[in-house]
C-alpha cells in the first residue's frame, strides 16, 4: 500500500462510517473518502423510529461519530453525493453530476431502501402525507404531521411499523396498523410472540388489523394528499398521514452493473471480500455464507453491519478478520425491550419460558435439541446468555428450558 | 468542556474533552478510543461500552438504573464499579472523570 492510494467507501450508514474510520485504525496509509447521498453527518438509524420520532433525542445525539473524528482519521466526507456507476477495469467511479474519481480500493456499503408498496405506485407515493421511513429526511417530513389527534395509518406490521405505532399512540395520534399477513412480525417470530405484540398494541389503543391487504389510496382533488386508504375487502380507512413499512430491498444495482457477483445481496466472504479483488462490501447490501446456519444469509442489522465493516477494514490492509458473530437485533416498543438472537428459520420446536402476561419472557426456536434463535422480552440477562446458547450451538432439554425456576445459566456447558 | 480520561486495559491513556449532555461512550467514540465498541449506539442494548469508574468518582455519578444493571450482569469481567459508558451523562460535575476499560468487550 502506498500513501497515494485512495480508498473510496460508497455509502455512509453504519457500515460505511465504521469501515472508513476502522480502515485508518487498521493501518490504511492512503486517502479515504466516504461518499454518502444524504446531507447529514452519518447517523444512527434505529432511533429514527423510536426516540427521534418521539422528539426525545436531539439531532446532534444521532451522529455516529463527531465531525472531528473523521478529520482525525483523515476521512474526507463527501456528503450529498450519489455514485452513478463503478468501472472496476479502470478503477474509477462516476457520480451522477458527471464528475469522476479514481480509487485504489473500493468499499460498498450501499445499504437498502424501503420496499415500495405496489398499491401506492399510482400516485400515492408522491403525496405529501405518504412516507416510508428509512432516512432522517423521511422522519423530519413525517414529524410535520405527527401531531396529537392526527389519523395515522401504518401499512405493515413489522418492526418499523410497530415501533412507529407505539410512539404515535403515546403521543395521542389515532393509529391504525394494516398488516397483510395473518399476524404481525410474521416473517421473524412465532405466532405466540406475534399474538403478544398484537395484544399489547391493542391495549395501548392501536386499531391493529391483520389479514388486511391495502389495494389503493384515495387522494384529494389536487392529488397531493392521501385522504383514505382502501383495503382489498373494500373497507376505507381515513388518513391524515400514511407510513408504509413493508421491508427492505438491498441496494445492489451499482455492484451488479459493475459485474460483481450479486444474488439478493452483494456476495461476500467471511472477511467481507467481494468477487472482485479490489472491492469489499459490508452491511445490509451484502449476502454471505453463514457457518452457524449452513446457508447464505442477508441481514438487516446494525451489529452485523458494524462487524462486517470491521472485517472489511482489516481485509483492506491484508489482514483476515473472520466475521462469524451470531446475528442479533433489537426493537423497543412501549416498556418492552425486545431482543432477538439468531435466525428462527427452519425451527421445528417452540419453547416459551416465563410469562407474556407479566411482560417478561423468552421464546426459544429449536431444531431438535439445538437452539436456533431466541426472542427475549424484558429479559436482558437471559438475552446475553441466549447469545451464547445460540452461538455455541448448545443442545438443551426443552423441559428445562421451559422451566423458569431452572436458571438459564445452568444450561450452558461450562456451568 | 469537562475533561475526561479513559485508560485502556493495557494502560494507554486517552485525555478527552467531552461535551455537556453527551455520554462518556460518545466521547470515547468521537475520540477513537479502541476498546469501546458501542454497537447499539447508546440504547443500553449491547454491553459493548463497558467501563470501570474510578472509586473517587463512582459515588458522584447518578446511580445505575435497572436496564443498565441487567446489562452489566452479563458484561464480560464485571466488577463492583462497572458501568455502561453510554449511560453516564457528562455534566459539569464530571470534570476530571477517570474510567478504565476491561480486557475486552466481546
Amino acid at each position: 500500500m502506498r500513501s497515494d492510494d485512495v480508498l473510496v467507501v460508497i455509502g455512509a450508514g453504519h457500515a460505511g462510517a465504521e469501515l472508513a474510520v476502522q480502515a485508518r485504525e487498521a493501518g490504511w496509509a492512503g486517502g479515504i473518502a466516504l461518499v454518502g447521498d444524504e446531507a447529514a453527518l452519518p447517523y444512527h438509524r434505529p432511533p429514527l423510529s423510536k426516540s427521534y420520532l418521539a422528539g426525545q433525542a436531539a439531532l446532534d445525539t444521532l451522529a455516529l461519530k463527531a465531525r472531528a473524528t473523521y478529520d482525525k482519521a483523515g476521512v474526507d466526507l463527501l456528503s450529498g453525493r450519489r455514485v452513478h456507476a463503478i468501472d472496476p477495469a479502470a478503477s474509477r467511479l462516476h457520480f451522477d453530476d458527471g464528475s469522476a474519481m479514481a480509487y485504489s480500493r473500493l468499499a460498498l456499503a450501499t445499504g437498502g431502501r424501503p420496499r415500495p408498496l405496489p398499491a401506492a405506485a399510482s400516485g400515492a407515493d408522491v403525496a405529501d402525507n405518504f412516507h416510508y421511513l428509512r432516512t432522517l429526511a423521511d422522519v423530519d417530513r413525517i414529524r410535520q404531521r405527527f401531531v396529537p389527534g392526527a389519523r395515522l395509518v401504518i401499512v405493515g406490521g413489522g418492526y418499523v411499523g410497530l415501533e412507529v405505532a407505539a410512539v404515535a399512540v403515546k403521543q395521542g395520534l389515532k393509529v391504525t396498523v394494516l398488516e397483510a399477513a395473518s399476524r404481525v412480525l410474521a416473517r421473524v417470530t412465532a405466532p405466540r410472540v406475534s399474538a403478544f405484540y398484537e395484544q399489547v398494541h391493542r391495549e395501548a389503543g392501536v386499531d391493529l388489523r391483520v389479514g388486511v391487504e391495502v389495494s389503493g389510496f384515495e387522494l384529494d382533488h389536487a392529488g397531493s394528499l392521501v385522504t383514505r386508504v382502501r383495503c382489498a375487502d373494500g373497507e376505507l380507512v381515513e388518513a391524515d398521514l400514511v407510513i408504509a413499512g413493508i421491508g427492505l430491498l438491498p441496494n445492489t444495482e451499482l455492484a451488479a452493473a459493475a459485474g460483481l457477483a450479486v444474488d439478493d445481496g452483494i456476495l461476500v466472504d467471511a472477511c467481507s471480500r467481494t468477487s472482485v479483488p479490489t472491492i469489499v462490501a459490508a452491511g445490509d447490501c451484502t449476502r454471505f455464507e453463514s457457518v452457524l446456519y449452513g446457508r447464505s444469509i442477508r441481514l438487516e442489522s446494525v451489529p452485523n453491519a458494524l462487524e462486517q465493516a470491521r472485517s472489511a477494514a482489516a481485509a483492506l490492509v491484508g489482514k483476515e478478520r473472520i466475521h462469524d458473530s451470531v446475528p442479533w437485533f433489537w426493537s423497543d416498543q412501549y416498556d418492552l425491550k425486545l431482543k432477538m438472537v439468531g435466525l428462527a428459520h427452519g425451527h421445528d420446536r417452540f419453547v416459551l419460558r416465563g410469562s407474556p402476561e407479566r411482560r417478561s419472557f423468552a421464546a426459544f426456536y429449536l431444531k431438535g435439541d439445538r437452539i436456533l434463535a431466541v426472542d427475549t422480552v424484558n429479559r436482558v440477562p437471559e438475552f446475553m446468555l441466549a447469545k451464547r446458547l445460540v452461538a455455541e450451538q448448545v443442545t438443551v432439554d426443552p423441559d428445562q428450558l421451559a422451566d423458569d425456576s431452572v436458571p438459564l445459566k445452568t444450561l450452558l456447558p461450562s456451568a | 468542556m469537562p475533561k475526561l480520561t479513559i485508560i485502556e486495559f493495557d494502560g494507554k491513556q486517552h485525555h478527552l474533552e467531552a461535551e455537556l449532555g453527551h455520554s462518556v461512550m460518545q466521547a470515547a467514540i468521537d475520540g477513537m478510543v479502541p476498546g469501546i465498541m458501542a454497537d447499539c449506539g447508546g440504547s443500553c442494548s449491547c454491553a459493548t461500552c463497558h467501563c470501570y469508574v474510578d472509586a473517587a468518582w463512582a459515588a458522584q455519578l447518578p446511580p445505575v438504573e435497572t436496564a443498565e444493571r441487567d446489562m452489566l450482569e452479563c458484561a464480560l469481567y464485571p466488577m463492583d464499579n462497572s458501568r455502561l459508558s453510554c449511560q453516564i451523562r457528562i455534566t459539569s460535575n464530571c470534570d476530571g472523570l477517570v474510567v478504565r476499560l476491561p480486557k475486552s468487550q466481546v
